[in-house]
């Protein structure tokens, strides 16, 4: 069985592992971070979306060994010493989740497109959103909230950039 | 609309003002919600995050044929498996798992077929469970899966309910004699004088398709043993239902049952049921003794978890040659699919009362045929009902303009209920207790702009544009507010339609609200502790909500139809004033005043007149605990129960308008803008109000342009992923404009209607009759859902007369195939 070394939000694991173990199954049923759930099987509703070496990355797609040697981050490791980050406040105040199982994933992907696009318009958003689907809030609030959080970290880049 | 005045919409405007919020009052302030903390930051408690000690797993064999004789089930080589605990068919089982149950027989001698939740002699959908593996890890439970061997005898599909009604075709329960479960019939007024002779006659053939719900998170469960007594956890909308119900299939006492919905992503419906895999893994627990857990997969669900809609719509409408209707007839056949689940027969059922819509009108019928198919069974989706009732009206209402050469809204307004008419006893027999139909569409005509967008439309016309513009209309109501349970009754549903609120006051000061309505991201810990803060006058932060658990809120009939606030929040404000009737008693003797003196006001007592203030709630909560000096005769608690339920329905309504832009050439539709003003009542927070709509929007756009459940001629479910599933993205759908008028509902104390489903009510039908007024001058009459391009297309090139493809493929696809029973053909 694969050994891998692999970084989960600031924590260092050695483990082996299958090597058809997912990503998302590893984070879950072997390291406990069910902070990142799973909605489908197929690649289509980017709910297990995580971030790898800071790119957004579908974790039900990716197998563990795969993030050998790499840094991970999941929803459960954002923010910085208990303040939520910028994305989790805005989703917060622009009444951006409803039922909350997208969220982890929206907001990981969010986090992902502000890095390539850091004022991108409501098009851009929808656009740049496309992979992950919210069945509860039709994604008007989704997109104030990547606004304002894109607004809030390009006044305050330095301290926002790492989760 | 040249009627529409500026001075008319100011008096309008006045007659439905929308309540500004007292900034001292809770109610009407948008809250953030409390709810949001964990979810942002992934410290969530699905279920499937949920893993006792010695957690073992479970995983589904399901049937891959429509309808199959089971012959054998050798469950031996994967109970061999390195990891496998046990393994199981039908027949292991029989003796034990009993028959899901119907909880609605909607008429006597409706057919009721017996439903194994592991299939025993005949599997009758493409994934209805046959066998089952439990295994210490989900990854070794699925590869047992493929070591079970089953020997199926392949029995004709039953695919179009058309033909599963005609005489001696293949049956899908050879015991029942018939494909047809029900038939159920409604009639008002004199409809022989309403149809004889009518000057203007409609007749149409609507399809309903089949759709399937998608709440974001899979359906899990887990149930965890302890000696005789046993926790099932569940992605339910329905803890104590399904608790009753498990009780009465398995026969473990109910008091032995505890079930919790913990974090549940999602429901619109399709966990409102009572699931085979919820009882199996509460027998595998008893069985085995161990905590077992099943976590379904996306392309599992898609085919096991209860589908909704489908209904093939025949609709007759009278009028006079001046727009008034006289009568709507209305035949439904509604797929049940293969087994009648938890409310199934009754989903149509409740569309039975709104096929009028807001419309007055001298006669009426309805007809419906429950008819068995062999697909997955049918069951609540938001709605349940009334948005295949809305749609059928609203389409029939464009249809009824176009024919007379009127304007969609004219043709509404003269034939609507207007203001001053309520409370109104419409021709379904229900009453609409308050409403204001002009001042919604006024306001949504004002914000959508309609008389520029009718313009350019005469533009694009004249100038043959490619890309046509086409306006949909939808002024819809709907009833909401599931149940008077007298009401409920008299349709022969199993249960009462009431719901049940605690509070309890802690020594400290601090309140805990109990509600028998769980919730799966409506909010409510956020907005029953707005109400609680209001009625008992204490902050905010000082409530907390407690719901979705039999232990914790053992009284309840949980979340679906809307009825949340307009039950449930009733409940929770009667109990809350009972509190402060018994914190009166307590205060009057504490102050040493007589009871009728005092006055409660900003959660503190004081003598009418006086000055001086007496103690808060809080306070008298203390003493109440302490008991040192209460009067005699008084208990030492100020905790107070309620259980309300509504005399009537509610009504929410509105006016949606919908603008496309609709390309000739290719069928591409894109929605250029909605307007949604919906009339909700009174609003206890704004916020997760326009939440709802948005999400209710984003569902019946889904249904009119992306969304369908599609079956081969075999019976094969298609669609199976999300892949080839439509749910829209961002990038699918448009910014939203949406406004509220607010006219209280008058059955109930807070004025509130409920908004869980208006959103999706009312869409659907704003969508389509855009699309076809896009193209109606090409002499496009519908356009069947989904409009994907392709069917736009085709029903161009019909319309043109000219054979879009002289050999039509009947190969399957999302949106493209036969689809739902009957289907688009």
């Amino acid at each position: 069985m694969p050994r891998i070394r692999v970084e989960v939000d600031g924590v260092p694991y050695d483990d082996d592992v299958e090597p058809r173990l997912l990503l998302v199954h590893y984070l879950r049923d072997r390291l406990g971070k069910v902070g990142t759930p799973v909605g489908c099987d197929t690649t289509n509703c980017g709910a297990c979306t995580v971030l790898m070496e800071g790119l957004s990355v579908k974790s039900c797609s990716v197998p563990a060994v795969q993030a050998d040697e790499r840094q991970v981050t999941t929803v459960e490791g954002l923010g910085m010493n208990g303040t939520p980050h910028p994305m989790q406040r805005a989703f917060h105040e622009a009444h951006a989740l409803q039922c909350g199982y997208c969220t982890p994933g929206m907001i990981m992907a969010a986090i992902d497109l502000l890095r390539e696009n850091p004022d991108p318009s409501d098009e851009e958003i929808r656009e740049g959103l496309e992979g992950n689907l919210c069945r509860c809030t039709g994604y008007q609030n989704i997109v104030r909230a990547v606004r304002a959080a894109a607004d809030e970290m390009r006044r305050q880049p330095e301290r926002e950039v790492t989760p | 609309m040249s009627e529409i005045s500026p001075e008319g919409l100011a008096e309008q405007a006045e007659r439905a003002p929308r309540s500004e919020p007292d900034p001292g009052r809770e109610v009407g302030q948008p809250r953030r919600r409390s709810e949001d903390a964990r979810l942002v930051s992934g410290r969530t408690r699905w279920t499937d995050n949920l893993n006792p000690a010695g957690t073992l797993h479970v995983a589904f064999l399901r049937s891959p044929h429509a309808h199959a004789r089971i012959t054998r089930v050798d469950v031996e080589a994967a109970r061999r498996v390195p990891g496998v605990v046990a393994a199981f068919g039908g027949a292991d089982l029989a003796e034990e798992q009993g028959s899901l149950p119907c909880a609605w027989t909607v008429t006597e001698d409706m057919k009721v077929p017996a439903h194994p939740p592991l299939a025993v002699t005949e599997a009758r959908y493409v994934g209805e469970p046959v066998a089952c593996v439990v295994a210490r890890h989900r990854y070794a439970a699925v590869d047992a899966l493929e070591e079970i061997d089953v020997d199926y005898e392949p029995l004709p599909a039953v695919v179009h309910m058309e033909e599963a009604l005609r005489e001696g075709g293949p049956l899908v329960h050879q015991e029942l004699e018939t494909n047809q479960a029900y038939r159920w019939v409604f009639e008002n007024g004199d409809l022989d004088a309403a149809f004889r002779d009518a000057p203007v006659l409609l007749e149409r053939r609507y399809v309903q398709q089949r759709l399937i719900p998608t709440a974001m998170e899979p359906r899990a469960v887990l149930c965890e043993p302890d000696g005789d007594d046993f926790t099932l956890y569940s992605a339910t909308q329905i803890p104590h239902i399904l608790r009753l119900m498990l009780a009465t299939v398995t026969q473990i006492p109910e008091h032995r049952i505890r079930v919790v919905a913990p974090d549940v992503g999602g429901g619109f419906g399709s966990k409102l049921q009572v699931y085979g895999e919820e009882v199996l893994c509460l027998l595998l627990a008893r069985r085995l003794g161990r905590p077992v857990k099943w976590t379904e997969s996306r392309s599992e669900g898609n085919m096991a978890t209860h589908h909704g809609r489908d209904q093939i719509q025949r609709l007759t409408l009278a009028a006079e040659r001046d727009g008034r209707v006289r009568g709507v007839k209305v035949d439904l056949l509604a797929d049940m699919g293969a087994y009648l689940m938890l409310v199934t027969p009754g989903i149509p059922l409740l569309g039975a009362f709104m096929f009028n819509g807001i419309y007055k009108m001298d006669a009426y019928s309805f007809t419906c045929t429950g008819v068995f198919t062999t697909k997955t069974p049918t069951d609540a989706y938001r709605g349940a009902g009334r948005p295949e009732a809305t749609f059928a009206i609203e389409r029939l209402m464009d249809e009824l303009a176009a024919e007379l050469g009127l304007d969609p809204i004219e043709v509404r307004r003269r034939n609507w209920i207007g203001h001053g008419e309520f409370p109104y006893e419409t021709v379904a027999g229900l009453t609409y207790d308050s409403g204001n139909y002009e001042a919604a569409t006024d306001r949504a005509l004002a914000l959508f702009e309609y008389d520029k967008l009718r313009a350019e439309q005469a533009d694009r016309r004249e100038r043959r544009d490619v890309v046509q513009l086409g306006i949909g209309v939808s002024t819809y109501t709907e009833m909401c507010g599931l149940a008077p349970s007298r009401v409920l009754g008299s349709l022969a549903y199993g249960a009462g339609g009431w719901e049940h609120a605690s509070v309890r006051i802690l020594p400290s000061g601090k309140i805990e609200v109990v509600t028998g309505s769980s919730a799966h991201g409506q909010g409510h810990e956020t907005a029953w502790a707005q109400i609680a803060a209001d009625r008992l006058g204490v902050p905010f932060e000082d409530v907390k909500v407690l719901h979705g658990d039999t232990a914790v809120a053992p009284k309840g009939m949980d979340t679906y139809g809307s009825r949340s606030l307009a039950v449930g929040g009733i409940a929770l404000y009667q109990a809350c004033d009972r509190v402060v009737d018994k914190a009166r008693r307590v205060a009057a003797h504490l102050m040493e005043a007589s009871e009728q003196d005092l006055e409660f006001s900003g959660g503190r007592f004081a003598v009418r007149g006086a000055a001086a203030e007496g103690p808060s709630i809080q306070e008298v909560a203390l003493a109440a605990f302490a008991a040192h000096d209460l009067p005699d005769g008084v208990e030492p608690s100020l905790d107070a129960d309620a259980t309300f339920d509504p005399g009537n329905f509610s009504f929410p309504h509105g006016t949606h308008l919908c603008a496309v832009e609709v390309d000739t050439e290719t069928g591409r539709t894109r929605i250029r803008s909605y307007v949604a003003v919906d009339d909700v009542g009174h609003v206890v927070n704004p916020l997760i109000v326009e939440g709802q709509v948005h999400g209710g929007l984003a569902q019946g756009i889904a249904q009119a342009l992306y969304e369908e459940a599609v079956y081969d001629a075999d019976g094969n479910l298609t669609t199976t992923t999300m892949a080839d599933y439509l749910v829209p993205s961002a990038a699918d759908l448009p910014e939203f404009v949406t406004d509220r008028t607010e006219t209280p509902a008058t059955s109930n104390p807070l004025g509130v209607k409920g908004v869980g489903e208006a959103g999706t009510i009312a869409s659907t039908p704003a969508v389509v009759n855009a699309i076809v007024d896009a193209l109606r001058h090409h002499g496009v009459t519908d356009v069947p859902m989904p409009c994907t391009p392709e069917r736009v297309w085709r029903a161009l090139r019909e319309a043109f007369r000219e054979d879009p493809d002289p050999n039509p493929s009947a190969a399957p696809g999302a949106g493209g195939g036969l689809g739902s029973a009957g289907g688009a053909r």
